[in-house]
């Protein structure tokens, strides 16, 4: 214990005496603090835009045209194959549902420009459709309603009772279309865009075409969402669709959004980001340290010299370490708040509780890893160095 | 009873496969209250006999014994434990540590004895104070002459009551009218509270403080100088260095890694 409050009393005392300095550094941690935690929060911001419709879906399992590969925009299915999948054994429900896009010409956001939405239909009361937070949700023999992400509500400043027009291209043509407003969902945005949900019927009649497209005899859809009766019975209920529904490919929620196109590859690229602004940040403290035990090699001989222990000199060096990280994490995360207030909501940042609380985690870790080697640099300072042997 | 002695105490290095003798065969036995001078040319071997009296070096062969304790028998861990209780040390540089204060310093060595306590503080303070240093009790090393700097280290290697104060070239870095200064405290308190002190000095001037001189050259003692009168005529011949005259030597020793070479 004695050995202890020594490196206690050391370490405080120094970082006190020479507390320009140790700020100093602590404000270089806490710069790499704020971009480690704005490019989590990027990464996970950029993820939510992708798949928070999908991550939010009141289902497991997803089935996906056979052509699709598992991936979600490339996939084309039947509806009529939505009573197959769900008279199969284990499935409680299942939604067909449409995705495609629109502009939205009346009213305009701020900006001046149609806003650009994910158009997206879905079977009103089945796994698909979102739960409206405010208003009702769709109706199953009322043509023209739509559900819109609260997102949309805000940029378009209208109210549930109002409507709104949409344009869509119908073969060479580009077609308008009247919706009124019954209910908001929470934010559900799909590839980065807002979402407008629309009954199945009303999505096949507005949706964008190619010529011809609009003859068709069956309703084609992207996917279908299954709920199924016991979450933990996923992989069994996959293998039965897959016996009984032909021409089909099964995959669940997490593994459609995964498969969506560039969402993997920006997920990798944010987190090399993160590991390398953490790699930096090792080299940085590491090398700061070092240079801090150099300086002292003299003094830490002395320290020595005159009875204190490696145990001792050593502790008090980590416990430098320990305050310098954290006091500059500290400061750097108050600082990414401040920040985070400020910034437009434009910017696709999404600071979530796991996702801070593991970067501030790496973080504080990397000042004891950086450290290191300083540390066991001090322990092997020789007492013989007081007397300039 | 001696508060410490050496028997035949040889340090050997090694030195492109030859031995080199840094101390050889040194025998040398310091009562409580005595305080000597280990003088001589640079390279003669006094700093590696300090090392050793301080346990910081184990010598190649002979016997160290500091009060009772036979130091070869020690374990590291009790090596270092005995340093702070036993030894007290002043150096020639780096002395204090520089972010604690001149208090602080002080009361380091019963912080790393574990024996911090209000007496203890007001005894640091007392020394500090009869040292002439009690307006500058909470003035960091850098804001002190080199000459205060000395005495609080002064105080440093007293405070907790060691057996035996060692001090390396405590004046090298002092001019004359504060090095007369240094040398007297430090010998009055020697005197005063029976330790036995041993410094280490290329100035012959300070021996007039000792009470023995024992002269080294080339690892071994050359002469040892007890009476007031040949203390006083060697006093008179100044530095170390100028006024001996070191033995042809044939290597360097001052090139050996001492402490790579430690055990």
């Amino acid at each position: 214990m004695t050995g202890l409050s020594v490196s206690l009393h050391l370490a405080t005392r120094e970082l006190w005496r020479n507390r320009g300095r140790f700020l100093l550094f602590s404000m270089v941690i806490a710069l790499i603090t704020v971009l480690v935690l704005f490019i989590a929060a990027l990464a996970e911001g950029l993820a939510d835009a992708n798949r928070q419709y999908l991550s939010k879906l009141d289902a497991q399992l997803m089935v996906l045209g056979d052509r699709a590969d598992g991936i979600l925009t490339a996939s084309r299915i039947g509806r009529s194959r939505m009573a197959a999948v769900e008279r199969v054994e284990g499935v409680a429900a299942a939604g067909a549902i449409g995705f495609s896009t629109a502009n939205v010409i009346d009213p305009l956001p701020k900006t001046g420009s149609p806003l650009r939405v994910s158009l997206v239909g879905v079977e009103p009361g089945k796994p698909g459709e979102p739960p409206a937070i405010q208003g009702r949700g769709l109706s199953t023999i009322q043509a023209g309603e739509v559900v819109l992400d609260r997102a949309v509500l805000n940029q378009l400043q209208i109210a549930v009772g109002d409507t709104l027009t949409i344009q869509t291209t119908q073969g060479t043509q580009d077609q308008t279309y009247t919706l009124r407003v019954v209910g908001v969902s929470d934010n559900q945005a799909y590839l980065f865009q807002p979402t407008l949900f629309v009954p199945m019927f009303t999505w096949d009649r507005i949706r964008p075409k190619g010529e011809g497209e609009s003859a068709a005899s069956e309703l084609t859809v992207g996917a279908i969402a299954v709920r199924i009766e016991d979450a933990t019975q996923a992989e069994a209920v996959r293998a039965r669709l897959l016996d009984s529904v032909s021409r089909v490919e099964v995959q669940t929620v997490k593994e459609t959004y995964e498969n969506l196109p560039g969402y993997s590859a920006q997920q990798s690229t944010l987190t090399t980001q993160s590991v390398f602004t953490l790699l930096i940040g090792v080299l940085v403290i590491g090398g700061f340290f070092q240079i801090q035990i150099l300086q002292k090699v003299p003094q830490i001989g002395v320290l020595k010299a005159i009875g204190a222990a490696n145990s001792t000199v050593g502790t008090a060096a980590v416990i430098q370490i320990v305050l310098v990280t954290a006091i500059g994490v500290a400061l750097g995360s108050a600082l990414t708040l401040l920040l985070s207030l400020g910034m437009p909501a434009s910017v696709p940042v999404a600071f979530t509780g796991v996702g801070v609380a593991t970067a501030i985690a790496a973080l504080l870790l990397i000042g004891p890893i950086g450290g290191s080697v300083s540390v066991r640099y001090a322990i092997q300072i020789e007492p013989l160095r007081a007397l300039g042997l | 009873m001696y508060a410490l002695e050496t028997r035949n105490v040889t340090k050997t290095y090694t030195l492109e496969g030859q031995p080199i003798n840094a101390v050889k065969e040194v025998s040398l036995a310091v009562k409580p209250g005595e305080f000597i001078a280990l003088v001589g040319p640079s390279g003669s071997g006094k700093t590696t006999l300090l090392a050793i009296l301080a346990a910081l070096l184990a010598p190649s062969s002979g016997e160290v014994m500091i009060a009772g304790r036979d130091l070869a028998k020690l374990s590291e861990g009790q090596r270092v434990a005995f340093r702070r209780e036993q030894i007290g040390f002043t150096f020639q540089a780096n002395n204090l540590v520089p972010y604690l204060n001149a208090l602080e310093n002080v009361e380091l060595m019963l912080r790393l004895n574990g024996k911090l306590d209000k007496a203890g503080r007001e005894r640091a303070k007392e020394i500090l104070t009869r040292l002439g240093l009690g307006n500058r009790l909470h003035n960091l090393p850098g804001q002190m002459s080199g000459g205060q700097q000395q005495r609080v280290a002064i105080a440093r290697a007293l405070i907790h009551n060691p057996a035996v104060v060692l001090a390396d070239e405590p004046t090298a870095s002092l001019d004359t009218e504060r090095a007369f200064q240094v040398v007297e405290t430090f010998s009055g308190l020697i005197h005063e509270q029976g330790r036995a002190g041993i410094m280490v000095t290329h100035d012959l001037r300070m021996v007039n403080f000792t009470d023995r001189v024992v002269m080294m050259r080339d690892g071994v003692i050359a002469a040892t100088y007890e009476t007031r009168a040949e203390i006083e005529a060697l006093a008179t011949r100044g530095h170390a260095d100028e006024h001996t005259a070191p033995a042809p030597r044939p290597q360097p020793v001052g090139a050996f890694n001492l402490a790579a070479a430690a055990v």
